[in-house]
C-alpha cells in the first residue's frame, strides 16, 4: 500500500529557500514567476492494509516524527 | 601569474585562501560572481563558504553565476581550476568534476583536522607533493560527501581515516587532464603551525607552479 | 482564560497601570498600533523594567569604554586604533519551542548588535543548559539548539569558538541558550545608533517583513511556560543566513565608504524600536510610512507591521544626498531596501498607514518611559539552613570518582558540541574550543583577544552574590592564563520568576556580587542581557548569571600555553591560596553524592588580582598553564594527561583536597628548574609520566582509559 505524505511550510512561517531560489530564476529570465514554496514529499510503502487505516497510521506517524507542527502542516494520500 | 579567487554571495572563505597564496608568493585578486571577463587571469580558485545559502542544493545557484562561463573557458583552455569544499560543490554541479556532494554520513558539520595521503600527483594540486605522502589539513563541511556513480572520477588525495562516507574516501578529485581539481578539506587553513599545520602548503605551492604555462 | 473579552491592553500583555501611563503620555487613549508599540517596547525583555533598577550598580567606567551599556554592544579601546565589540543575549523560551530556529535566529540577533556598531563580527560563543540526557525529550532540545548554532554560524560565515554546557534537572523545561559576539573594527568606523539630524532618510534593509515572532519578544520571553501557553504556538522565526551574510557585507561597504549617519538592528520589538530608539537618542521626531515596508505577507495590520519580528533586517540613518549610493549598495549585494521615513523637527514619531496616520506618539517615550519596577526581594528562608548543613567529605576512591566525573556530560569532553561548529574561519583561532578561553589574533598586528564564558547555576543558588563574583575571578583566571590581562565584562543574568521576592533577592545579589568582582579587579561592564521568567509550572530555574569576559593580550604570547605542551617529567604545580576541601556546590556533591548543600568558598579578591597577574606573566614562558574549575585539580590534570598523553602521578592523597573546587587556582606544569622563581603562592603536587594518571593511593588509571572516558561522555549518551 503505498501512501504519499506532503510536508508543506506553514504559510506564515519564512521560506529563505523559497525566495533565494525566486530571485534566481529571476537571474535566469524567468520573470514570471511569482513565488516559490520548497515543500517536502515522503513516499511510503506499508504492508497491505485497510485504506483508512493506513491514513490513520501515517498520520500518527506525521504528528510524531515525520513534520513538526511548529513549522509544518501535512497532507497524506493513499494511493489505490 | 595572477589567481582570480571568486567571490558568490555567500562566500566566506575568499580572504583565507588569498591571504594563504599571497603568503606563498602568489598574485591574487578576489572577484565578485557577476565579473564576465577572466582574461587577465592564468587560474582560478573558488573558495568555501556557502554560495547563496547552499539553497536548492549546495552549488546548484553558483553554478549560473556569470563568472562561470569564464571558468568554463579557462578549465577547457587547460588552466589550472581549483574548487576549495563549496567550490568543490560548485564544480560538480557545473559538470566540471564528475559525482556530486552529498550529507555526511553522520549528518552532522565535521570540524576537525583529517590525515589525507596523496594518491595522484599528475593534478595541479598535488603537482609538487610525492605519491603516498602524508597531508593533516582541517575538514569544514556539511556536504562532503562525494558520490559517483559514473566512476570516472580521479582521485587526487584520500581520507586515511573516512569521517564522512566519501566514496573510494575521496577527498580530492581531478578531471581527466589534472588540471581541474575538487578538495573538499581545507589546505588554505593548514599553512601556520601555530594553528595546528603546514602541510597545505604543499598543495597550494602545487597549484601555483601550476599557473605557469607548460 | 478567555481572551475576547478582554481589552487590547491586557491581551497585548500590558498591565492596567502601564495603559494608565501610556493614558498619561498621549493625554489620550491610545491607538491600536500606539499600543501594539508600547506593549513590544515595554515588554520585559526589551525594557528590563523589573531589573533596571538593580542594573545601575554595575561599575561601567573605565579609560578604555568606548561604548558603555545602553547602545547594541559595548565597546572598547584596544590601542593603536583598534576596538573591540562585545554583546550577550538570550534566546531560551524560543529555542523551548523550536531549538533549531530558536537558537538559529538567536546567533543571527547576536550578529546584528555587533555589526550594527561598525565592527565585523569574528567570532561566536554559545552558552547552553538543558536537562539531563537520559530524558529523550532534553536530547532532543540539545540536538536541535546544536545544529541551530552549526547551521546558522557555519552558513553566515562566522567562527563559533568556545561556550559552555550544564546539565540540570532545572534547565528541563527551561533550556538555557545565550549566544555571544565578539566583533572588531578601526575607530573610524564606529556607528552608533542615532536618527541623525532632521532631513536624515531612515532606509530599511535586508530581508521582507511578515508576521514572524508577533508577540513572540513582547509575549513569549516575559511570561513563564504552563500547560495552557504550550499551545499558544505564535509564529516562530526562521533564520536566513545567507541574508544575514549580504546583509553584514553590505553594512560593512557602507561603514568603509562612511555612507551613514547611525545605524539600528531590528530586533525584539522590529520597527517600534528601530524607529523610536534612534530618534529618541538623537533627541528628533521622525515620519514613517509603512506601506514602504517591502513585505512578504499580504494583508499586514499597522500593529503586526510594528510588531513584526522578521529577522535579518537593519536600518539605516543616511544623509538626503547619500540616499541613491546607499541603495545601491544593497543592490550590489542583492539585498531589499526600501526607504521608508525621515527625520523631522521636534520629538514625535508619526506613524502612516494606508494613507492614515495610525500612531503619533512622543519617540523617546517608548524606550524611556517605560515603567521601572522595583519589585519586593526576600531572603530566602532556606539559605542559612543549607548553609548549616556542610557538604560531606569525598567518601569514595579517588579514582572511580574521577572516572565518573569524566563521563559526565557537562564535564567530559565537549568535541560532539564544537566539531559541529566550524570554528576555524578566518585563520585567527589560536586556542580554540575547549581551552580554558579562546584567543583570537589580530591578524597585522601582535594583539590577541583573549575571551573566557562561565557560568555555574548551583553554585549561585547556593550562593547567589559570593558564586556570581566567583564566576568573574574565574573567568580572568581564565583569559589570564592564555596571556591576556582582563579589560570588560558582559553579562547574561538568567533567571525565574521576578515577582517571587526570593528570585528578586538572588537577582539583587548576583548584581551585586559582580559588580564588587569587577571593582576588584578594575573591570567595567559594558553591557548584558536578562531574561526572566526562566520557571514552569511554579518551579524557577536555579540564578544562572553567564558572565563573559574580554581580555587583551599586547602582545600575544610567541607559542601559547597548551594542556598538548606537557611531556615527561615536568613537574606539576597548584598555583594559588591552598586548598580547603570544601566540597559546597561542586562537580563531585552534583554527580556522586547527589546532594547541593553547604556554602561554596567565598571568593578572595586579593588572591584574585594575585593570580590574575602571575598567570598572564607566565603564560608567556610556560608551556602549560591550566585553570582548576569543575573537578578540582584531579580533572584538571586528567586533561592534561587527556591533551599531551602523557600518564602523571599526584602526590595529594586527601581526595577533598583532590576535587575541591576553591577559587583562584591554576595548574603550572614545566620543566625543572625553568620557572624564573618558585612563586610562593604554590606548591609542587606531582609530576608527568608514565601511561597512568596516579592519584595518591588509588589504583592508576590508563591514559587511554581515561581519554575514551572523557570522549565518550556525550556521544555514548546521544547515539
Amino acid at each position: 500500500m503505498k501512501v504519499t505524505v506532503e510536508i508543506t511550510r506553514r504559510p506564515e512561517i519564512a521560506d529563505p529557500q523559497g525566495s533565494t531560489i525566486q530571485r534566481a530564476l529571476h537571474d535566469l529570465g524567468h520573470n514570471a514567476v511569482m513565488s516559490v514554496r520548497v515543500d517536502r514529499v515522503i513516499h511510503l510503502e506499508l504492508d497491505n492494509e485497510d485504506p483508512d487505516a493506513a491514513r490513520a497510521r501515517v498520520e500518527d506517524m506525521c504528528r510524531q516524527v515525520l513534520a513538526n507542527p511548529v513549522l509544518e502542516d501535512f497532507t497524506v494520500k493513499v494511493d489505490g | 601569474m595572477k589567481t582570480a579567487v571568486v567571490v558568490f554571495p555567500g562566500t566566506n572563505c575568499e580572504q583565507d585562501v588569498a591571504h594563504a597564496l599571497t603568503t606563498l608568493g602568489g598574485e591574487v585578486e578576489l572577484v565578485w560572481h557577476r565579473e564576465p571577463d577572466l582574461s587577465e587571469f592564468d587560474g582560478v580558485v573558488l573558495p568555501g563558504g556557502f554560495a547563496h545559502g547552499d539553497y536548492l542544493r549546495t552549488g546548484a545557484i553558483a553554478r549560473f553565476s556569470p563568472i562561470m562561463a569564464e571558468v568554463e573557458r579557462l578549465a577547457e583552455a587547460g588552466r589550472p581550476v581549483l574548487g576549495i569544499c563549496n567550490g568543490f560543490q560548485v564544480l560538480c554541479e557545473a559538470g566540471l568534476l564528475p559525482g556530486a556532494l552529498i550529507a555526511n554520513r553522520d549528518l552532522a558539520f565535521i570540524c576537525r583536522f583529517v590525515e589525507l595521503e596523496v594518491t595522484d600527483t599528475g593534478t595541479i594540486l598535488t603537482g609538487a607533493a610525492q605519491m603516498g605522502q602524508r597531508i593533516r589539513i582541517p575538514l569544514n563541511s556539511y556536504e562532503g560527501n562525494w558520490v559517483d556513480p559514473g566512476n570516472s572520477g580521479r582521485v587526487a588525495l584520500r581520507y586515511l581515516d573516512d569521517p564522512n562516507g566519501s566514496q573510494g574516501s575521496a577527498a580530492a578529485v581531478a578531471n581527466g587532464e589534472g588540471n581541474v581539481v575538487g578538495i573538499m578539506p581545507h589546505p588554505e587553513r593548514g599553512v601556520d603551525e601555530l594553528l595546528g599545520s603546514g602541510d597545505g602548503r604543499v598543495l597550494l605551492e602545487g597549484f601555483l607552479h601550476s599557473l605557469v604555462p607548460a | 482564560m478567555t481572551t475576547a473579552t478582554q481589552p487590547l491592553h491586557r491581551r497585548l500583555g500590558m498591565t492596567d497601570e502601564e495603559h494608565e501611563s501610556v493614558v498619561g503620555i498621549l493625554g489620550r487613549e491610545p491607538r491600536p498600533a500606539e499600543l501594539a508599540m508600547y506593549s513590544v517596547m515595554w515588554s520585559e525583555h526589551c525594557s528590563y523594567k523589573s531589573s533596571r533598577a538593580h542594573l545601575r550598580r554595575f561599575p561601567t567606567e573605565a579609560p578604555w569604554v568606548v561604548v558603555g551599556p545602553g547602545e547594541n554592544a559595548g565597546v572598547v579601546d584596544l590601542g593603536d586604533g583598534w576596538l573591540a565589540a562585545l554583546r550577550i543575549e538570550s534566546h531560551n523560551h524560543p529555542s523551548f519551542v523550536e531549538p533549531f530556529q530558536g537558537a538559529a535566529t538567536g546567533v543571527g540577533g547576536i550578529l546584528r548588535d555587533v555589526f550594527t556598531m561598525g565592527a565585523r563580527p569574528i567570532a561566536l560563543w554559545d552558552q547552553i543548559r538543558f536537562g539531563p540526557l537520559d530524558d529523550p525529550k532534553n536530547r532532543y532540545l540539545f540536538n536541535g539548539v546544536v545544529s541551530g548554532i552549526a547551521g546558522y554560524g557555519n552558513a553566515v560565515g562566522v567562527p563559533t569558538v568556545g561556550g559552555e554546557l550544564e546539565f540540570d534537572p532545572v534547565y528541563a523545561g527551561n533550556p538555557l541558550v545565550n549566544v555571544m559576539c565578539l566583533g572588531i573594527l578601526r575607530r573610524e568606523q564606529l556607528v552608533l545608533g542615532t536618527a541623525g539630524p532632521p532631513g536624515t532618510v531612515a532606509i530599511l534593509l535586508g530581508g521582507a517583513t511578515g508576521r514572524d515572532g508577533i508577540g513572540g519578544a513582547s509575549v513569549l520571553a516575559s511570561a513563564s511556560f504552563d500547560d495552557e501557553s504550550q499551545e499558544k504556538r505564535p509564529s516562530v522565526q526562521v533564520g536566513d543566513p545567507f541574508e544575514e551574510k549580504k546583509l553584514i557585507e553590505a553594512c560593512l561597504e557602507l561603514y568603509r565608504r562612511g555612507l551613514v549617519v547611525g545605524v539600528q538592528d531590528l530586533g525584539a520589538a522590529g520597527l517600534s524600536c528601530a524607529t523610536s530608539e534612534p530618534a529618541g537618542r538623537a533627541g528628533v521626531g521622525m515620519e514613517v510610512d509603512l506601506d514602504a515596508v517591502h513585505v512578504r505577507e499580504s494583508g499586514m495590520t499597522a500593529p503586526e507591521l510594528l510588531m513584526s519580528e522578521s529577522q535579518e533586517r537593519m536600518m539605516a540613518f543616511v544623509a538626503p544626498e547619500l540616499v541613491d549610493d546607499v541603495l545601491a549598495v544593497a543592490a550590489k549585494w542583492e539585498i531589499d531596501s526600501a526607504v521608508v521615513g525621515v527625520v523631522k523637527v521636534g520629538d514625535t514619531l508619526t506613524v502612516r498607514h494606508e494613507g492614515t496616520i495610525v500612531a503619533e506618539v512622543p519617540a523617546a517615550s517608548l524606550a524611556d518611559d517605560a515603567p521601572l519596577y522595583d519589585r519586593p526581594m526576600q531572603r530566602p528562608e532556606w539559605i542559612d539552613g543549607v548553609w548549616e548543613r556542610p557538604a560531606e567529605r569525598l567518601g569514595a576512591d579517588a579514582a572511580d570518582v574521577l572516572l565518573r566525573l569524566l563521563d559526565d556530560p557537562g564535564l567530559g569532553s565537549t568535541s560532539w558540541v564544537h566539531e559541529q561548529y566550524d570554528h576555524m574561519l578566518f585563520l585567527n583561532t589560536v586556542v580554540g574550543p575547549g581551552s580554558d578561553a579562546a584567543l583570537i589574533r589580530i591578524r597585522g598586528t601582535d594583539k590577541g583577544l583573549a575571551v573566557s564564558t562561565d557560568g555555574n547555576g548551583r553554585l549561585c543558588y547556593l550562593d547567589p552574590r559570593n558564586g556570581s563574583a566567583r564566576l568573574v575571578y574565574e573567568a580572568a583566571l581564565n583569559v589570564a592564563v592564555t596571556g591576556a590581562r582582563p579589560l570588560a565584562v558582559v553579562d547574561n543574568l538568567n533567571f525565574g520568576n521576578p515577582e517571587k521576592p526570593e528570585v528578586m533577592w538572588q537577582f539583587r545579589e548576583s548584581v551585586e556580587g559582580i559588580s564588587e568582582a569587577c571593582e576588584a579587579l578594575g573591570i567595567p561592564v559594558i553591557g548584558g542581557n536578562v531574561s526572566f521568567y526562566n520557571e514552569t509550572d511554579g518551579v524557577d530555574i536555579h540564578p544562572t548569571p553567564v558572565v563573559g569576559l574580554l581580555g587583551l593580550a599586547d602582545p600575544m604570547p610567541e607559542t601559547p600555553p597548551r594542556l598538548s605542551r606537557a611531556v615527561a617529567g615536568m613537574e606539576i604545580w597548584e598555583i594559588g591560596p591552598p586548598p580547603t576541601g570544601n566540597l559546597a556546590g561542586s562537580s563531585v556533591q552534583r554527580i556522586i553524592h547527589h546532594s547541593m548543600t553547604g556554602r561554596p568558598t567565598p571568593p578572595d579578591p586579593d588572591s584574585a588580582i594575585r593570580v590574575v597577574q602571575l598567570a598572564a606573566e607566565l603564560a608567556h614562558t610556560v608551556p602549560v598553564l591550566h585553570d582548576l574549575s569543575d573537578g578540582g585539580l584531579a580533572v584538571a590534570v586528567a586533561e592534561i594527561c587527556i591533551a599531551s598523553g602523557v600518564g602523571a602521578t599526584l602526590i595529594e592523597t586527601d581526595g577533598d583536597l583532590l576535587f575541591c573546587e576553591d577559587p583562584h587556582r591554576f595548574v603550572a606544569v614545566f620543566a625543572p628548574g625553568t620557572l624564573p622563581s618558585a612563586p610562593e603562592l604554590g606548591r609542587m603536587v606531582g609530576t608527568m609520566g608514565g601511561d597512568d594518571l596516579v592519584l595518591g593511593a588509588s589504583v592508576p588509571i590508563g591514559v587511554a582509559e581515561l581519554t575514551e572516558t572523557h570522549r565518550q561522555a556525550i556521544p555514548r549518551r546521544m547515539a
